[in-house]
């Protein structure tokens, strides 16, 4: 691994990266003018489809395969919605990639319209992101002034354009139907599926929505090929015949009690201990990892010292972050890949209220299990940090847990399993802690803040 | 007479070819408005809602969801410092951060300094987290915030 070079981010730290002259002189743009000289739009879906790429914004859903649900032979207008709300916390990617190398999303941009059919791309990016918002901004811009985008491109009767459209605070505008439904200018509330997006999507009609990080690999993959591709990563489970395999580069994202907290790109499948240790400087003021989130608050969280089963002095810290890695201990999945280290020192009561702070605060409202639960859940962990906890309460937060979400099949969107996972997880895999706490009736230091009610 | 200036009226207008439907410029115009007047008041909703042929119902419907937005009878300072909160931040001491904000301002989170410079937020996690615990001064980021560095950009916000 000492070797690998990084191609998402090979171009981060160049002066005036973001530059359309310097991706130029990189060979930006090359594999684009040629794909539309060259190549059908089903020879870029059929590429996509076969270099194994899956989604890199959160449900890991195969990228090629979800373009051909589209229908076939459909008069337009289709629609391309790159999903930039990035609100998972700890995760950051998607900002490095805007604003360090806006050329390279774009261009993944306009290889996917090509290939999808698609005339026009609504590239949706959370307001937090100012300084990604003008960089890309002045990116398109320089592309229209290029003559890449707007009517028939470069004389091949290909028409693009990519529209910015800014969202405002609001987390489940990063679910793919909350997304289109703020995109028309209403309330982010998602959509009952079916129907997908690909079928009735914004402004009712067929669409793809996918992530920043995303349309950077369609980049790579476009030039460098399928073989480069699946040369990196892990191949698909030959146990699991409905594993499609977690290949390629990977943006990790290393956050809380690290060293260093940093974005590194390295081949899927890298273990949680290698990131913190090697990647992350190690865990900070020469402390002990207690917990490690691998993938977004949504996803839950491992236990670094529990052993793992059949695996020799092996424990939960060596689980590989791929597609499959972290479902293997009990968590949701891979996520955005953005890890959150939790050192010895800290209290999982304070952590578990954090993030049931959160979703009840994200929450959009709409299914009652969400809605409540999510509240009914920072209300007992708010117990819980105050001292008052009592004994019935770590039960009824799993029970609560287990039963929203989509997964239980009692909400519309995947928010509230993502609710549910660090909640059963925590409290499965920490209930000595919890219940110490309880029966101590220790105080957070933090009981003092009163942020909940500000809003 | 309306409130919004024939300005901003003609760069709601101009949003309005990027869309198949009208409604979707609700959110850029509510931004523009926002933006510019710091607040979004019950007559600029009817003034959206009038050039995107919208009710002003539908327009607030969609402003109210986001409390992203000052409405009516509220406004925002000359600067929006946000303060995250969120788990990596929250690991890195953003809540004594927090603490030491409203404190040095003398107002709570959701609230303008009498001076009407700047008004103090949370915010959940805004993707800064190599920089935690951080901030945003309206929608630019601020890494890795000390309270000395707190006090340095309060200042410097105040003057
Ligand atoms: C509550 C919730 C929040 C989500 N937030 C994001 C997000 O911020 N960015 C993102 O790309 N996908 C997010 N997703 C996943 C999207 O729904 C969708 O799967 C993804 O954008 C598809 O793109 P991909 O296939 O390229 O990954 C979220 C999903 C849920 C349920
Ligand atoms: S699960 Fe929660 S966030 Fe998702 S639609 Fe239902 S209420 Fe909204
Ligand atoms: S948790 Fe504060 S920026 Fe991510």
């Amino acid at each position: 691994m000492a070797t690998f070079e990084p191609t998402l981010l090979a171009r981060i730290a160049k002066p005036n990266s973001g530059k359309l002259e310097g991706y130029r002189n990189d060979g930006g743009y090359a594999t684009f003018e040629k794909v539309l000289k060259d190549k059908q739009p089903l020879d870029v879906v059929t590429q996509v489809k076969d270099s194994g790429l899956r989604g890199r914004g959160g449900a890991g859903f195969p990228c090629g395969l979800k373009w051909t649900f589209l229908p076939k032979d459909h008069p337009g207008p289709i629609y391309l919605c790159i999903n930039a709300d990035e609100s998972e916390p700890c995760t950051y990617n998607n900002r490095i990639l805007m604003e360090k190398d806006p050329h390279q999303v774009l261009e993944g941009i306009m290889l996917s319209c090509y290939a999808i059919k698609s005339q026009c791309a609504y590239f949706y990016i959370r307001y937090e992101y100012g300084t990604a918002y003008r960089t890309l901004q002045a990116a398109i811009d320089e592309l229209y002034a290029a003559g890449l985008l707007g009517k028939n491109i470069k004389g091949s009767g290909f028409t693009l354009d990519i529209f910015l459209h800014r969202g405002a605070g609001a987390y489940i505008c990063g679910e793919e139907t909350g997304l289109i439904e703020s995109l028309e200018g209403k309330r982010a509330w998602p959509r009952i599926k079916p129907p997908f997006p690909a079928i009735e999507g914004a402004f009712r009609k067929p669409t793809i929505v996918n992530n920043v990080e995303t349309m950077a690999c369609v980049t790579q993959i476009m030039k460098k090929g399928n073989d480069w591709f699946k040369s990196l990563g892990v191949p698909p489970d030959p146990k699991n015949p409905r594993d499609a395999g977690s290949y390629g580069p990977k943006l990790y994202t290393i956050a809380g009690h690290v060293n260093e907290p940093k974005c590194v790109e390295l081949p899927m499948g890298v273990t949680c201990r290698d990131l913190v240790e090697k990647h992350g400087g190690g865990v900070w003021k020469g402390r002990k990892a207690k917990s490690v989130n691998p993938g977004g608050l949504s996803m839950g969280f491992i236990d670094v010292n529990a052993p793992l089963k059949g695996e020799d002095g092996k424990t939960e810290y060596d689980i590989p972050l791929d597609f499959n890695g972290p479902g293997k201990v009990g968590c949701l999945g891979l996520g955005t890949a953005a890890i959150c280290v939790v050192d010895d020192q800290t209290s999982m009561v304070d952590v578990l209220h954090n993030v049931c702070q959160f979703f009840s605060h994200e929450s959009c409202g709409q299914c009652t299990p969400c809605r409540e639960g999510t509240g009914w859940m920072l209300k007992i962990t708010d117990r819980l940090r105050r001292g008052l906890g009592r004994r019935e309460d770590l039960d009824i937060l799993v029970d609560v847990a287990d039963r929203i979400g989509i997964i239980p099949g009692t909400t519309i969107c995947g928010l509230s399993d993502g609710a549910g996972w660090p909640v059963k997880t925590a409290i499965r895999k920490f209930r000595a802690e919890f219940e110490a706490a309880i029966k101590d009736g220790t105080k957070s230091a933090y009981t003092k803040l009163q942020m909940a009610a500000a809003h | 007479m309306g409130v919004l200036s024939e300005d901003i009226k003609d760069r709601i207008k101009a949003y309005i070819p990027r869309y198949p439907r009208k409604q979707a410029v609700t959110l850029p115009a509510l931004h523009m408005v926002h933006d510019e007047y710091r607040t979004v008041s019950n007559e600029a909703i009817v003034e959206i809602a009038e050039l995107l042929d919208l009710h002003p119902s539908e327009v607030h419907d969609t402003m109210s969801f986001y409390a992203f937005f000052k409405t009516d009878g509220d406004k925002l300072g000359q600067t929006r410092l946000w303060v995250c909160r969120g788990l990596a931040c929250m690991l890195r001491g953003a809540y004594e951060l927090i603490e030491h904000c409203e404190k040095k301002l003398d107002v709570h989170c959701g609230h303008t300094t009498k001076d009407g410079k700047i008004t103090l937020e949370f915010a959940e996690c805004i993707g800064a987290c190599d920089g935690a615990p951080a901030c945003l001064k309206n929608d630019v980021h601020v890494m890795n915030v000390t309270h000395d560095a707190a006090d340095k950009l309060i200042a410097e916000l105040k003057n």
